[in-house]
């Protein structure tokens, strides 16, 4: 009997761990109970980008799009939608106006998204190899291999303007030809699969949602390289990545798309993985590289550049998830294609995860050139409970914030990087007037300080300074002569690091005394905290004409510093009060005034 | 193995701060502004050393480009003009500097190295007069594990150059850095005691340390406090490469041959009788090429004969190479040959009670602490036959401590009956001369006659590895002798392996006779010499020792009357049952960790 219904659940990382492998088994479970199991197929596929409204569940050919779906739901799905045809509405999208999404057309976070990279993600079953293929996939390797050279496939990159998407920009067709230029008896190819920026998971996603995407890339590069072996470094907190790449690579060396003589064109090649502790430096290539060959993960200097002496000694090609995912779609569309997407010097499309103080956190994958303002308000839906928007930060640690101004700045490499901020390989965290900047930077700071490797002393030691003065600037302690103590530091570590790691550490410090030095000012010299973050700086008190004397908050208080009589005003013990505001949350009559 | 081929280089033209040079093809900017009068400053750098970049005060900049590279790791480009110094630049240096002095304790007075640390040096150069950031010192525990280094990781400024010494130019890694970012210290794998790690106490660490965080362990003070007991009869004996090096703690070029006011010097601190340890060589040499003509030439024992006079290669080779250790020369160290003779045969020529008798050697060396106590054999004459082992740098201290002028000491005499040696003797401080040594002395055992010229000259030189081969005249036929000599320790693998790999496959041997010593150059530049050893320096010393060799009126060990004393009058002939008694050791199979 022919299929009446694709059933499409989400089994990226995010959805997983709100139980939608639980959504999956019931669904299948249901279908076989109302014995419509051989009329639906039911596929775990990977992210839908939607992360905000997960788990996502969307049915073919309709294309319902249901949202925040519980395992209970599963019963309903089955015996109304697929069993009678009748979408659930209840698990509808709903959009701004309250009208039920009738498919992803329909909804903003969609709207404005290009997806290349993603292109398969939400729609295959990345377990998978046939549905791969049914879209396309290795069609551009087989394409390759029996039509073109090494030269015309490295000719197609430089058509396309395909930039390194891990963060620099380094243009993907130059690292090639540098890498295939070296004469050697063996050159790498390496996928960094190393993400490790605070909230970004766009490499975990494209490679959990579509791992052949990556495979088919790096056996296209290894062909214009001449390299005949691969390594995907990739963290060992990415245990469904990793499963879902070595299910791939063994579909793939079990179909001759890797190995020793791929679709019988004598080419070869194959891929390892190798684990990354969790290491942020070693996303660094050159200290990639260190790890792989099992030695401690420290940067070493450049020149030499990995395409000339990297993995052993050996030419080596580094590109990140994002870059390679790219590459089998500039094949088959051409690369006037791709470079018709994007802006002058930025082709193609940029995958972020957009977090934070934002209604629709989740991947979005925009063209570049795409600014802030539409991601942030039509794709993000805006700031989170209405609040005013403050900054983003993009780039992660290496990064910048960036102010209410730049919301129109087009996104690309120039004009990030031009503002004191960077591409990064694309999270982007939104914040709101909530947010304190100073505390942000302090954040930002303890994660690359932490992440240090500890080689160079610019980075090992004026990285843990710099957290010093930015800690004291929360406590209300720092004077004026800091800042300029700050930006000493910074001035040196931008300057003398060895890797970028510590050469961008200071770059949240700098973007935001650039651009909120009020903020900056307001801790120091009046020694407040704007947004109420800093907790040195926030006084609780109770107003006494609103208190009625219910005691709430001193059973909530864990100092049982809150006194008074009941039906009588309360007061707090300012020598005792931790500043946890479980008072302020509790009270019900707005009578914890927060200063 | 190291090569003697000679690539030709091209020369490149640069220019420093405009000034106009032409170097060698692959020279780092830091050398070749040398090359121009400039020095720019690195505490990671060292001659010895692959440079790698850790420190970030070597930072230059290439004109017209606003971005700073470190010098040390950057080769030159044709054309390019290097800005060494600039405002910006010594900003950043300045800064780097201050960096590191705040985590560095300021107790210079207290340091072992107060007055030959570089970072003071340095400090001193930017007139540094306090730091201008919060001070973060570690208090982190000292390891004295072993008699022979200490390690205080407080002082540490994680330059690398220890770690690197240790793994690439020892091979032992005993030293590893330990956890990361500003928590990064030096300590063994596993955070063991260096006792409990590979180390095998040659000290090139400490020689090689440009602060104070790892020193010999000094006992200057127990050396004194014998000295102030009028009981004691003290008697003290001096190492080859003493002499070469001592002047240069007291304004001399290196290499000056400074024999006869070291004796003076040892004098005048108060030292009953001043022997030399260069008449203990010759006695050495007199055991083990008699050891040698009996395994080579009557077939007795296990070929090659591998030297073992360095007591850092005696414990490398117990951890590493225990499965050779049949083919150990049995025959003690010099410095412990010596310490038997003042105990026994001086004590019963002069009748001294040997327990009044405390028994001191001046090394180059910070493993002959460890020597000293290494086994029960080390007490052949009942006590400890070398109670307290000196380095050249803890001597150089005590004559200062003692107010000599050693510029204006006269030249005197060892004292007899231990103090005459050959050449033979002398020549062993330097890489090779151990060979050289029992070579003149073997080839007269077998042959019966002298080598018609003296200097083995292929046995010299600072190849890591020398192979050649001596042949020696028996009975109108010529046998030859092939020998290998490898200094500093990563050259020996290569050596041993072949001899392995032969004997595995039960082929000819590739060496009859194996020297090894710890330290690149030999003991010239051990671990406790004085600092600053580099190649240049090296050759110099060598130079020193080759000089007092060709100015030795006797030049072969066998002809020292003052051995062929103590053979007639005490220990009758080689290998005798006394000679086995005194001056012979057993080896034990080592772990490399204890825990």
């Amino acid at each position: 009997m022919a299929l009446n219904n694709y059933c499409l659940v989400c089994g990226g990382t995010g959805c997983e761990s709100s139980k939608s492998d639980d959504i999956y088994k019931k669904l299948k479970e249901h279908a076989e109970k109302a014995g419509i199991s051989n009329q639906v197929q039911i596929v775990k596929t990977g992210c839908f980008g939607f992360c905000e409204k997960g788990p996502i569940v969307k049915i073919l050919p309709d294309e319902s799009f249901y949202v925040e779906v519980k395992p209970s739901d599963a019963e309903k799905i089955v015996s109304e939608h697929l069993v009678k045809g009748r979408p659930v509405k209840e698990l509808l999208y709903k959009t701004a106006d309250d009208i039920a999404a009738k498919s992803e057309a329909d909804i903003k976070f969609y709207q404005k998204q290009v997806r290349i990279v993603l292109r398969n993600c939400g729609i295959i079953d990345p377990e998978n190899v046939q549905e791969y293929i049914a879209r396309d996939g290795y069609a551009a390797l087989e394409k390759v291999l029996f039509e073109m050279t090494p030269e015309k496939v490295i000719d197609e990159l430089k058509k396309s303007g395909l930039r390194g998407r891990g963060g620099a920009g380094f243009p993907t067709w130059l690292k090639w030809t540098n890498t295939r230029a070296t004469p050697a008896d063996q050159r790498y190819v390496i996928c960094n699969a190393d993400e490790g920026d605070p909230g970004a998971y766009m490499d975990r996603s494209t490679l959990e949602g579509d791992p052949h995407s990556v495979l088919e890339a790096m056996t296209i590069a290894g062909f214009a390289m001449g390299a005949t072996k691969g390594f995907i470094y990739i963290r060992a907190e990415y245990p469904l990545a990793i499963h879902r790449l070595e299910v791939a690579m063994k579909q793939s060396r079990e179909m001759g798309l890797l190995g020793k003589n791929i679709l019988g064109s004598g080419v070869e090649f194959d891929i390892e993985i190798r684990l990354g502790a969790g290491a942020f430096v070693c996303g660094e290539e050159t200290a990639l590289m260190q790890s792989i060959e099992g030695k401690r993960g420290m940067p070493v200097p450049k020149p030499p550049f990995p395409s000339v002496s990297g993995l052993w000694g050996k030419p080596t090609s580094i590109n990140n998830v994002e870059t390679f995912a790219n590459v089998p779609v500039i094949i088959l569309k051409g690369g006037d294609w791709f470079a018709s997407i994007g802006t002058a010097t930025s082709k193609g499309t940029k995958v972020f995860a957009l977090t934070g103080a934002i209604n629709n956190s989740g991947l979005v994958e925009v063209p570049m050139g795409t600014t802030l303002r539409e991601i942030v308000y039509d794709i993000g839906g805006g700031i989170k409970g209405g609040k005013a928007f403050k900054a983003v930060q993009s780039g992660g640690p290496s990064g910048g914030v960036l102010s209410t101004e730049f919301l129109d700045t087009p996104i690309d490499y120039e004009s990030l990087t031009k503002l004191g901020s960077m591409m990064g390989s694309g999270g982007l965290i939104v914040m709101s007037e909530d947010d304190c900047i100073v505390d942000v930077v302090r954040f930002y700071l303890e994660f690359s300080v932490e992440e240090s490797c500890g080689k160079c002393a610019p980075c090992r030691i004026g990285g843990r300074k710099l957290l010093n003065l930015v800690e004291k600037v929360t406590k209300g302690t720092a004077t004026l002569a800091d800042i300029d103590t700050m930006k000493q530091i910074s001035f040196a570590m931008q300057r003398a690091s060895l890797c970028m790691l510590g050469g961008t550490t200071p770059n949240p410090v700098l973007s935001t005394l650039k651009y909120f030095e009020k903020e900056y000012m307001a801790h120091i010299i009046d020694k407040k905290c704007p947004a109420g973050k800093c907790k040195d700086l926030v006084t609780y008190s109770i107003d006494k004409e609103k208190c009625i004397g219910c005691t709430v908050c001193a059973r909530k208080c864990p100092q049982g510093c809150i006194t008074g009589e009941r039906k009588q005003p309360h007061e707090i013990d300012q020598s005792k009060c931790i500043k946890c505001g479980a008072c302020f949350d509790a009270c019900k009559f707005g009578a914890v005034l927060v200063s | 193995m190291s090569t003697n081929v000679m690539k030709e280089t091209k020369t490149v033209n640069i220019k420093v701060n405009g000034k106009s040079v032409a170097v060698p093809e692959g020279t780092s900017i830091l050398k070749a502004a040398r090359l121009a009068d400039t020095k720019i400053p690195s505490l990671c750098t060292h001659p010895d050393l692959k440079s790698w970049g850790a420190c970030g005060i070597c930072v230059v900049r290439v004109e017209g480009s606003p971005k700073m590279v470190r010098s040390c790791t950057t080769n030159v480009v044709e054309g390019q003009n290097y800005i060494t110094h600039d405002p910006d630049i010594v900003e950043t240096r300045r800064t780097v500097l201050e960096l590191i002095m705040s985590n560095h304790p300021n107790d210079c007075l207290n340091c072992p190295r107060n007055g030959s640390c570089e970072l003071q040096a340095l400090c001193a150069e930017f007139g540094m007069r306090g730091v201008p950031f919060e001070m973060g010192i570690r208090d982190l525990p000292i390891d004295d594990s072993t008699p022979s280094v200490i390690l205080n990781p407080t002082k540490c400024i994680g330059c690398g150059r220890c770690a690197l010494v240790c793994q690439q130019m020892q091979d032992v890694w005993a030293l590893e850095f330990l956890n990361r970012g500003d928590q990064t210290r030096i300590a063994p794998a596993g955070d063991v005691k260096l006792a409990e790690s590979p180390c095998i106490k040659c000290g090139q660490c400490s020689a090689h340390c440009p602060v104070g965080a790892i020193t010999e362990v000094d006992e200057t003070r127990k050396v004194w406090n014998f000295l102030r007991d009028p009981e004691k009869h003290m008697v003290v004996q001096i190492a080859p490469a003493v002499r070469v090096a001592l002047g240069e703690e007291f304004g001399y070029e290196p290499g000056t041959v400074v024999t006869g006011k070291v004796y003076a010097a040892l004098r005048r601190l108060g030292f009953d009788r001043v022997f030399d340890t260069n008449l203990s060589a010759d006695l050495t040499i007199m055991e083990e090429a008699s050891e040698f003509v009996e395994r080579f030439a009557h077939g007795h024992g296990e070929l090659p004969l591998v030297t073992s006079c360095c007591p850092s290669w005696v414990d490398y080779m117990e951890k590493y190479y225990s499965d050779m250790i049949p083919n150990f020369s049995t025959a003690k160290s010099p410095m412990m040959m010596m310490g038997s003779m003042i105990k026994t045969y001086y004590a019963q020529k002069s009748n001294i009670d040997k327990k009044n008798i405390v028994s001191v050697a001046i090394m180059p060396c910070t493993a002959k602490k460890y020597e000293i106590q290494r086994s029960e054999d080390m007490k052949s004459s009942g006590y400890l036959d070398v109670d307290v082992s000196l380095t050249t740098r803890e001597l150089a201290r005590m004559i200062k401590q003692a107010g000599i002028c050693f510029k204006d000491l006269p030249d005197e005499e060892a004292d007899s009956p231990l103090g005459t040696y050959t050449g033979a003797g002398t020549i062993f401080g330097a890489t090779g001369g151990v060979m050289e040594a029992a070579l003149r002395t073997a080839y007269n055992m077998v042959s019966g006659q002298n080598l018609g010229k003296v200097e083995i000259e292929s046995a010299r030189g600072m190849d890591g590895v020398k192979v050649a081969s001596v042949k020696i005249p028996v009975g109108g036929k010529e046998i030859e002798v092939k020998f290998a000599v490898a200094h500093g320790m990563a050259n020996v693998r290569d050596v041993m392996n072949q001899v392995k790999q032969a004997k595995a496959e039960g082929k000819e041997l590739p060496f009859h006779f194996i020297e090894v010593m710890a330290c690149r150059g030999g003991c010239v530049a051990g671990g406790g010499q004085p600092y600053g050893s580099t190649d240049e320096v090296r050759q110099k010393r060598i130079a020193g020792i080759y000089k007092d060799d060709n100015r030795s009126a006797i030049r072969c060990s066998h002809e020292n009357p003052a051995v062929q004393n103590i053979y007639k009058e005490f220990l009758g002939k080689p290998l005798s049952e006394k000679s086995h008694e005194l001056l012979h050791t057993h080896y034990f199979v080592r772990p490399l960790y204890v825990k």
